[in-house]
């Protein structure tokens, strides 16, 4: 299938994850963070065994540890406000340092950060063992409604092509020897992102000219891509399976 | 020149007037007969592209369009799409499917066209453009040149009796512009070139004519038109650089 090796995201190699289709892949990391979610912060014990979980999946997928670190940052806004509770919480206190903690901020820091982090990990898992197209066709045979899915289409293809028009605008600014280091220069900036967005708008006329042509009546085919063997979803369900059952050993203890 | 019963492409009276105002067609009178090879040339601003959303019924205006004696109405749309093929200039417009094979089975999946029949297709229009290896590819990763071929894939895939180009030979490189060429030359299939590459016109057409401010105002052999300086000079075309008429022979 579809080559997405452009992606920062994907990780271009041949692993058991990499092979599985799409959907099987999809359901599984939904379910696993679902999961996660659900389960009671209080016990500690189960998220270090689902972060066990997924190392092995990363493993599995050849992914290296450091790889999936740098792209965590993602998070970091998240982080930053799980930070912030236990200075905002009220109710039981602990003495830390010299500091106040409210109890109840510090377990809802703990929840925001372990959950959050989890979740990003299975997701970055997911996208480093998928090509970006193999995941709209993978949401496609989940029977994921059109217009979802083919917003979704457009998007890639088009996020290219216009990445490469506004590059190529910036490069003709600097040519003229715009410097935007300087603050009221911005305004050189922002006409660019106007043009940038009318000729978005032309392109998308276009297009629609164009599909026209093509005899389009509103309806799309359907994207191909195969049907998973029940060995695969086997495989890929393995992960929320014990998950679940991890859940729910902390949810009756 | 051939020439059959019913003409591949006639038009008669077309005008069309925008809708700020501007009036792009006045009065078209056009007939191209089967396996012609035609090129429309003009200056920016003729009407040309104006002219090609007539062929297939996204512009419609005064006059009468009919593609294989079936005229270009709403209730034969269609059909016409699928006789009319258009090559657009941009091919980045064209392809916006993931891939190429998706892409160039867009059009006679919209036609019915499903599974075995569907895929034989497809390997066979880009069979035809030489992109068979490519098939799996996303547009985005494919020189310039090529992404043209796969765009004249996508139309080729319908079966059209008529292929239609709007600047077939812009931003290719002269290797690509040849390479379109032969694969041009090598379609049985009624061509539309629109363009201002006059050498690529003679190359490709017997026939030329010249759309001026809305209308037509030559018609007649490709190698005459051309080597005629002052018809060309009064419709702002002109040869390139040191490019004459070749007296015989391609």
């Amino acid at each position: 299938m579809g080559a997405g090796h452009a992606h920062v995201l994907h990780l271009e190699r041949d692993s058991v994850v990499h092979r599985l289709p799409p959907q099987v892949k999809i359901v599984a990391s939904v379910a696993f963070t679902l999961l996660v979610v659900l389960t009671p912060r209080e016990r500690m014990w189960a998220f270090a065994v689902y972060a066990g979980l997924l190392a092995v999946v990363a493993a599995l997928g050849r992914i290296g540890p450091l790889w999936i670190a740098r792209r965590t940052v993602i998070e970091v806004p998240f982080v930053i406000l799980a930070v912030i509770l236990p200075f905002l919480g009220t109710g039981e206190t602990v003495a830390w340092l010299g500091v106040d903690l409210s109890v109840e901020g510090l377990y809802g820091a703990w929840n925001i950060a372990v959950k959050g982090t989890l979740g990003v990990v299975s997701s970055l898992v997911l996208a480093a063992t998928t090509p970006v197209n193999d995941l709209i066709t993978g949401l496609e045979r989940l029977r994921c409604p059109q217009i979802i899915t083919q917003i979704a289409a457009f998007m890639l293809r088009y996020l290219q092509v216009l990445s490469d028009e506004a590059r190529r605008m910036r490069v003709a600014r600097l040519s003229r020897g715009y410097r935007p280091r300087f603050f009221w220069q911005l305004r050189a900036w922002a006409t660019g992102a106007g043009a940038l967005f009318l000729r978005a708008f032309e392109r998308g006329e276009r297009v629609y000219v164009a599909m026209l042509s093509r005899g389009y009546t509103g309806t799309f085919p359907r994207l191909k891509g195969r049907s998973a063997r029940p060995g695969e979803w086997a495989a890929a369900l393995a992960l929320p399976v014990a998950t679940g059952a991890v859940a729910l050993a902390a949810a009756l203890t | 020149m051939i020439d059959s019963m019913s003409p591949v492409l006639s038009l008669s009276g077309v005008r069309y007037t925008y809708p700020d105002g501007r009036e792009a067609l006045h009065g078209v009178d056009l007939s191209v007969g089967e396996g012609e090879r035609v090129a429309l040339l003009g200056p920016n601003g003729a009407g040309k592209t104006t002219l090609v959303l007539h062929l297939n019924g996204i512009l419609s205006g005064e006059g009468e369009v009919a593609v294989g004696g079936l005229p270009v109405v709403k209730e034969n749309l269609t059909e016409i799409r699928r006789r009319v093929g258009v090559v657009f200039q941009d091919p980045d417009d064209q392809l916006f499917m993931p891939t190429v094979a998706e892409d160039v089975a867009f059009g006679p999946a919209n036609l019915g066209l499903r599974g075995a029949e569907l895929d034989a297709r497809v390997g066979e229009a880009l069979a035809a453009v030489g992109m068979s290896e490519h098939r799996d590819r996303a547009p985005h990763h494919l020189s310039f040149g090529q992404r043209r071929r796969v765009a004249v894939a996508t139309v080729l895939a319908m079966r059209p009796q008529i292929l239609v180009m709007d600047e077939p030979s812009s931003n290719l490189d002269p290797a690509a512009r040849r390479e379109l060429a032969e694969i041009l030359l090598g379609l049985d299939v009624t061509l539309l070139m629109v363009t201002h590459d006059l050498p690529y016109a003679l190359q490709l057409c017997q026939r030329a004519l010249i759309l001026d401010a809305g209308r037509i105002v030559a018609d007649g052999p490709a190698r005459e038109l051309l080597g005629d300086d002052e018809l060309l000079a009064r419709h702002r075309l002109e040869l390139p650089f040191g490019f004459s008429v070749p007296r015989e022979g391609l």
